[in-house]
C-alpha cells in the first residue's frame, strides 16, 4: 500500500516537471533561436543552419545595423516621451476619478461608472475608423501629442485598477483628515495619494507594456518616419529586409531587452497586477 | 463654476461649515471628473454614435456621403472575404480553448511545491510582454520554410518533403498562427488562474490534509471551484478575443493565402479601400456578438453559479439554496 502511495507521487513529480520542462522549452526555444541568429554574419546566416551557435557572440554588427536602419534611436526617444506623458496623466486622471466615484455620492454617478464599464467593451481595432475621422478633424493626425491624447482617451485598465483599490481604502482616513481641516484636495493629494502607492505601480506596469507594445494607433495617427514610436519601427522591416532574419531578429531583440529588465525587477508586482485582474474578474 | 455658486446659494440654511464642504464637494467633483469624462466622450461614445450612424452610408474619410439604409449589413454577410474572416476566427477559438487548458494544466501544477518555480513562471509568462509585432516576426522567423520548425523537425528525424509549408498550405497555415496567440497567452493566463488558485484560504487545504485528502481530491474539491468562474470567464471572453485576432495574420501573413482575421480585413476595408461605412458596419456586428457574450456571461453566472455575499459564504448559499429546492420539491409533492 505504502509502496503504491509513493509510486504514484514518483509519477506525479516526473508529470510535473516534465510537462514544465517542456512549456519552458517552448516559451523559450522560438524567441532563442533569434538570440543565436542576430549574433550571426550574412555570410555565416546563409551558410549554417539556423540552430547552429553563431562563431561568436560578441559580433554587435546586426544591431547596429538594425538600430540605425529602422531608426530605432528616434523610435525609443518617441516612444519614451509617449511613455512619460501618457502614464503620468493616465496615473492622475485614473485615481482622481477613482476617488471622485467611490467617494462621493451625487447625481449621475452610477450612470458615470457604467459608461466607464461598457467602454471595455467596444472593440479597440474597430473604434480606431471612426476614431481617426474625428483625430483628423481636430488635426491631431500626425502629432506626437494626438497620439499621446488618443492612449489617454482609451485608458481603461487603469481606472479599473485604482476603483479597486479605493474599495479597500478605509473611509475613516478621510474622515479624519477632513476633521482636522483637510480640504477634499488635500485629502487626495496628501493622504491618499501616497497610499496608492501599490496601485499606482501595477497599473504603470501594466499600461506601461500596453502603451510600450501598442502598434495599431502609432501606425495610423504618426505617418511620419520622425515620428515613428518602438513598435511601429520595428515593422518596417517588413520591407526591404524581409528576408535578412539576422537584421530583423537583432532588431527585435532590442525591442525585447527593455521590457524583459523591467520584468524581471518587478516580476512579483507584474503577476500581481495580473492576479488582480483575476479576483476581479 | 456656476453650478457650484448655485449650490452654495441653495444650501444657506446647513450653516456655514457645512456649507463650504458642500461647495467644496462639488468643486473635487466637477475638477477630478472633467478630463476622464471630456477624452470618455470625445475618444469612445462620440465615435461609437459616429459609428453607427456610418453604418448606414456608402462614404470615404473625405468626400460627399450617401445614404444606403441597410446596405452595409446585408454585405456584411454576403461578402465572402467577410464571412471567410469569421471562419477563421474559429480556429482562434479552438486556440483559446488549448491555451485555458493548458493554463489550467501548470497552474494545477504550479500550485503544488516546485523547485524552481520563479524560473518556470517566468518563462512561461513572458512570452505576454512581447510587442505583437515582435511576436509576428519571431514566428515569421519559426516557420519560414527551412528555418526553426523544419530544422527542428529534421532534428528527430523527419524528412523535408513530408513537412509541409506552414504559412502557405491553407489546410494548415491558420493552426500555426493560432498557435501564435497560444504560445503569447498560455502564461498569462496560468498567472491568472495561479491567483486564483492562491486567493484560497490555506487553512482549507490543511484541513483537507488533516481528513485525508490527496492531491487529485485537492484539485477536484479546492482548486476546481476555486477558480471556476474565471476559467468560464475567459472562456467567454476568448469568443471576443478570437473575432479581434489581428496582430498574428498581419505580421505573419498579412492575412493573405486565407488567413484574414476579422480585424484584418476590416482594417484593409477602412484604410486601403476606404470602405468607411462597410467597416463601421462589421464594427456594429461585432459589437453586438461582444454584447451578447457579456449577456451570456452574466445570465450563466446569475443561474448556474452563486457567487455568495460578503455575509453569505458560496457554500453556505448553496446549502440554502439545496434546502430550498428541497422544500419545494416536498411541496410539490404534497401539491
Amino acid at each position: 500500500m505504502m509502496k503504491k502511495k509513493k509510486l504514484v507521487s514518483r509519477l506525479f513529480e516526473i508529470l510535473k516537471y516534465g510537462s514544465l520542462v517542456i512549456a519552458t522549452l517552448c516559451s523559450l526555444i522560438p524567441v532563442c533561436v533569434c538570440v543565436l541568429t542576430a549574433f550571426k554574419t550574412n555570410e555565416e546566416y546563409a551558410s549554417t543552419s539556423v540552430l547552429d551557435l553563431p562563431k561568436s557572440f560578441l559580433n554587435f554588427e546586426n544591431f547596429v545595423i538594425a538600430f540605425q536602419k529602422a531608426n530605432m534611436l528616434r523610435g525609443f526617444f518617441n516612444t519614451a516621451l509617449v511613455l512619460v506623458v501618457v502614464l503620468t496623466a493616465s496615473v492622475f486622471m485614473g485615481s482622481m476619478l477613482a476617488y471622485v466615484l467611490n467617494r462621493f455620492k451625487f447625481p449621475g454617478r452610477g450612470l458615470i461608472q457604467n459608461l466607464f464599464m461598457f467602454a471595455a467593451l467596444l472593440p479597440g481595432i474597430a473604434m480606431q475608423v471612426t476614431i481617426y475621422q474625428i483625430m483628423y478633424s481636430l488635426g491631431l493626425v500626425n502629432h506626437l501629442y494626438g497620439y499621446m491624447i488618443v492612449l489617454m482617451g482609451t485608458d481603461i485598465i487603469s481606472i479599473y485598477i485604482f476603483l479597486q483599490f479605493f474599495e479597500n481604502l478605509p473611509i475613516s482616513l478621510d474622515e479624519s483628515a477632513i476633521m482636522d481641516g483637510c480640504t477634499y484636495f488635500g485629502v487626495f493629494f496628501k493622504i491618499l495619494f501616497p497610499l496608492l502607492k501599490p496601485a499606482i505601480i501595477t497599473s504603470l506596469l501594466l499600461k506601461g507594456v500596453s502603451v510600450y507594445n501598442e502598434y495599431y494607433a502609432s501606425n495610423l495617427y504618426l505617418q511620419s518616419p520622425e515620428l515613428k514610436t518602438i513598435s511601429t519601427a520595428l515593422y518596417t522591416f517588413t520591407g526591404p529586409y524581409g528576408n535578412q532574419y539576422n537584421y530583423i531578429c537583432a532588431g527585435v531583440l532590442i525591442t525585447i531587452v527593455p521590457i524583459l529588465i523591467l520584468f524581471l525587477i518587478f516580476q512579483r508586482q507584474v503577476y500581481g497586477g495580473m492576479a488582480a485582474g483575476a479576483v476581479k474578474g | 463654476m456656476g453650478k457650484s455658486a448655485g449650490a452654495a446659494v441653495s444650501q444657506k440654511t446647513f450653516g456655514e461649515k457645512f456649507k463650504s464642504r458642500k461647495v467644496q464637494q462639488m468643486l473635487v467633483i466637477i475638477t477630478f471628473l472633467f478630463a476622464p469624462l471630456l477624452l470618455l466622450v470625445v475618444f469612445t461614445y462620440l465615435p461609437f454614435m459616429k459609428m453607427v450612424q456610418f453604418s448606414f452610408y456608402n462614404m470615404k474619410y473625405i468626400g460627399p456621403k450617401k445614404f444606403v439604409g441597410l446596405d452595409n449589413y446585408i454585405d456584411v454577410f454576403n461578402r465572402p472575404e467577410i464571412f471567410r474572416a469569421l471562419l477563421v476566427s474559429v480556429y482562434y477559438m479552438g486556440g483559446a480553448v488549448v491555451q485555458l487548458g493548458l493554463a489550467l494544466f501548470f497552474a494545477t501544477m504550479m500550485v503544488f511545491k516546485v523547485k524552481g518555480e520563479s524560473v518556470f513562471k517566468a518563462a512561461m509568462f513572458f512570452p505576454y510582454l512581447i510587442c505583437g509585432i515582435a511576436v509576428g516576426f519571431i514566428f515569421k522567423f519559426f516557420y519560414a520554410r527551412g528555418f526553426v520548425l523544419d530544422s527542428l523537425l529534421q532534428m528527430f528525424g523527419m524528412k523535408m518533403e513530408d513537412i509541409p509549408y506552414w504559412l502557405q498550405d491553407q489546410s494548415i497555415n491558420n493552426f500555426a498562427l493560432a498557435a501564435t496567440s497560444v504560445w503569447r497567452y498560455t502564461g498569462q493566463n496560468m498567472i491568472m488562474f495561479l491567483g486564483a488558485m492562491m486567493s484560497v484560504d490555506n487553512d482549507l487545504y490543511e484541513a483537507a490534509a488533516l481528513d485525508g485528502a490527496n492531491n487529485w481530491h485537492r484539485f477536484i474539491y479546492i482548486i476546481l471551484p476555486s477558480i471556476k468562474s474565471i476559467v468560464v470567464l475567459n472562456l467567454i471572453l476568448s469568443i471576443s478575443g478570437s473575432l479581434s485576432a489581428f496582430e498574428p495574420p498581419y505580421v505573419i501573413t498579412n492575412g493573405t493565402m486565407g488567413t484574414g482575421t476579422y480585424f484584418v480585413i476590416m482594417n484593409r476595408l477602412a484604410h486601403e479601400n476606404q470602405k468607411v461605412g462597410l467597416a463601421c458596419a462589421m464594427a456594429i456586428v461585432l459589437l453586438v456578438i461582444i454584447i451578447l457574450c457579456t449577456v451570456a456571461q452574466k445570465l450563466f453566472f446569475a443561474y448556474v453559479f452563486d457567487n455568495g455575499t460578503d455575509d453569505e459564504s458560496r457554500a453556505a448559499v448553496r446549502k440554502r439554496k439545496r434546502e430550498e429546492k428541497k422544500k419545494n420539491a416536498q411541496k410539490g409533492a404534497a401539491a
